[in-house]
């Protein structure tokens, strides 16, 4: 093994191995176009393929694989949230990440190191006590602890009582966990190329005919395409997408920005998350903090950084880990989250009748990554809505019955 | 630092300011359905372009008109209320509401 590695090393030519199909024009006809080519959109393609059969599968990426969301989110996978329906949903993800390197054979790096959510006042104590009940009776790893624990958990935040809002206590939710966001879309993609499913990048949809409440066919820059049913998984465009089909959505959407320091030896071990100070962090395996996530106060279809932003995540950082006043920021970033009204998705069924609707994922779409995949091709494949997401669909706006997840990172409460 | 001219105030820093959601043409009071209502309350068509919007002066509480792009950025123009809202409008009561009176 050794001297296959040298010999490796020493060549000239590197036998990589081709993830993905070679670009091949495209067909006339698709039983099922996915739009969008993030880990949601591969996710969808690859349960199709692998475990209902279905391989006549085209997956449409108007820039690169994994050029969105999927790159651009900070990472964190937890199930601590406070509705029924949010916790049964993400616990059921949480299970699936934990083995999905071994589900597609790649790599995502996925390590359960913890989520730390501190409280500064008596009523997130109160709302922290509420969600670990919740939690635990629903099979969660989550509990309230104190100010001891806390510090003992991590030595380096700062457990001062004279800081403007001091720590009071913590929800800690042994579950919580970060993954190579990069490797799940390259995973999903890798295991749904291999069975057949074309990946066309750089194949932007402009168009989508609907006759009679039935979509027939997309046309995009590389052509027109018949094809027996449409899923959009588009996160921050889809608004955009979905108003082609001439579906509305309750969906605004925002830029969220993040920034990441330069790498430090492994001095944090969980992700810690203030949602009083709207900021979090965590250290990447290789060394850096990812600070998120600041919400831009109004709507825009624009991933740019702004100092603003920098400045209210560095001030909210630096309460918490003095240490970062030597940091140095490497690169600052945005994405355009899809926020709900309810801070919940939108999956399933929509007013068209086979098209199909995996938005409104706000700051919450990574973590349900593969219970995504899972339960959206189970409703295309058998036209069924899996009981998991039936309380996410479009419908529930008209019936008054939101789902108010209070447990999302940027709920405004 | 963002600059937003207010109709009211001026140019100040955008900090000064609240987004209050797109301008939208309200519904019927009397005739709209309740999926109607449903759509006006919380669908939005988030427009990648020049939209509409209301924003307030936080300050001085002074709600008005912004057009914007939602691409770019560029705040192209503010305006009063009173550019579109040009009648007093009356909520009389609608029938149901007058038998629960009763």
């Amino acid at each position: 093994m050794p001297f296959g590695l040298l010999k490796y090393g020493l060549s000239s030519e590197y036998p990589g191995e081709h993830h993905f199909n070679p670009t091949t024009e495209l067909k006339k006809h698709y039983d099922v176009v996915i739009i969008g080519a993030g880990g949601h959109g591969t996710g969808i393609a690859y349960h199709l393929a692998k475990y209902h059969g279905i391989t006549n599968v085209a997956v449409l990426e108007k820039n690169y694989l994994g050029s969105g969301n999927t790159a651009r989110n900070t990472a964190v996978i937890r199930s601590n949230y406070l509705t029924e329906e949010g916790v049964t949903f993400y616990r059921e993800s949480v299970k699936l990440w934990q083995d999905l390197s071994n589900e597609f054979n790649y790599n995502v790096m996925m390590e359960s190191r913890g989520q730390l959510t501190l409280a500064h006042s008596d009523a997130a104590i109160r709302s922290f006590r509420w969600r670990a009940e919740v939690n635990q009776h629903m099979g969660v790893r989550s509990e309230l602890i104190d100010r001891q624990q806390i510090a003992e958990m991590v030595p380096n935040l700062n457990m001062s009582e004279d800081s403007r809002f001091p720590i009071m206590g913590g929800l800690w939710h042994a579950d919580g966990a970060t993954a190579r966001h990069d490797a799940v879309a390259w995973g999903y993609a890798k295991g749904a190329c291999e069975r057949g499913v074309e990946l066309h990048q750089l194949t932007e949809v402009q168009d989508i005919e609907v006759t009679s409440g039935r979509v027939t066919a997309v046309k995009t820059n590389r052509g027109r395409i018949e094809c027996g049913c449409v899923v959009q998984a588009v996160a921050g465009a889809s608004s955009v997408v979905a108003k082609m089909a001439g579906i509305p959505l309750p969906i605004h959407s925002y830029p969220l920005q993040a920034m990441v320091t330069q790498p430090y030896k492994p001095i944090l071990t969980p992700h810690v998350s203030s949602p009083h100070l709207h900021v979090y962090t965590h250290q990447t395996s290789r060394g850096e903090f990812v600070i998120g996530g600041g919400s831009d106060p109004y709507p825009l279809y624009n991933t740019r950084a702004t100092l603003d932003q920098r400045e209210s995540l560095t001030a909210a950082a630096l309460e918490l880990f003095p240490f970062f006043a030597q940091a140095r920021m490497l690169r600052q970033w945005a994405g355009t989250t899809d926020m709900t009204p309810d801070y919940s998705p939108i999956m399933g069924l929509s007013p068209v009748e086979n098209y199909y609707l995996d938005a409104g994922w706000g700051t919450w779409g990574f973590k349900a990554t593969p219970i995504c995949g899972k339960t959206m091709a189970e409703l295309v494949a058998t036209k069924k809505v899996p009981d998991i997401i039936k309380p996410f669909e479009l419908e529930r706006f008209y019936k008054y019955q939101q789902i108010n997840e209070a447990g999302a990172t940027a709920a405004s409460h | 630092m963002k600059l937003l001219t207010c109709p009211l105030n001026g140019q100040r820093n955008i900090t000064e300011f609240t987004y209050g959601g797109e301008y939208h043409p309200m519904p019927d009071h009397q005739q709209a359905t309740s999926r109607e209502w449903a759509e006006h309350v919380f669908f939005h068509d988030n427009s990648a372009g020049v939209v509409i919007e209301w924003w307030c002066h936080s300050a001085s509480s002074y709600w008005f008109l912004a057009e914007r792009n939602t691409i770019s950025d560029q705040i192209l123009r503010t305006f009063p209320a009173d550019e579109i809202f040009r009648e007093r409008i009356d909520f009389n009561p609608t029938p149901a509401d007058q038998g629960e009176r009763k």
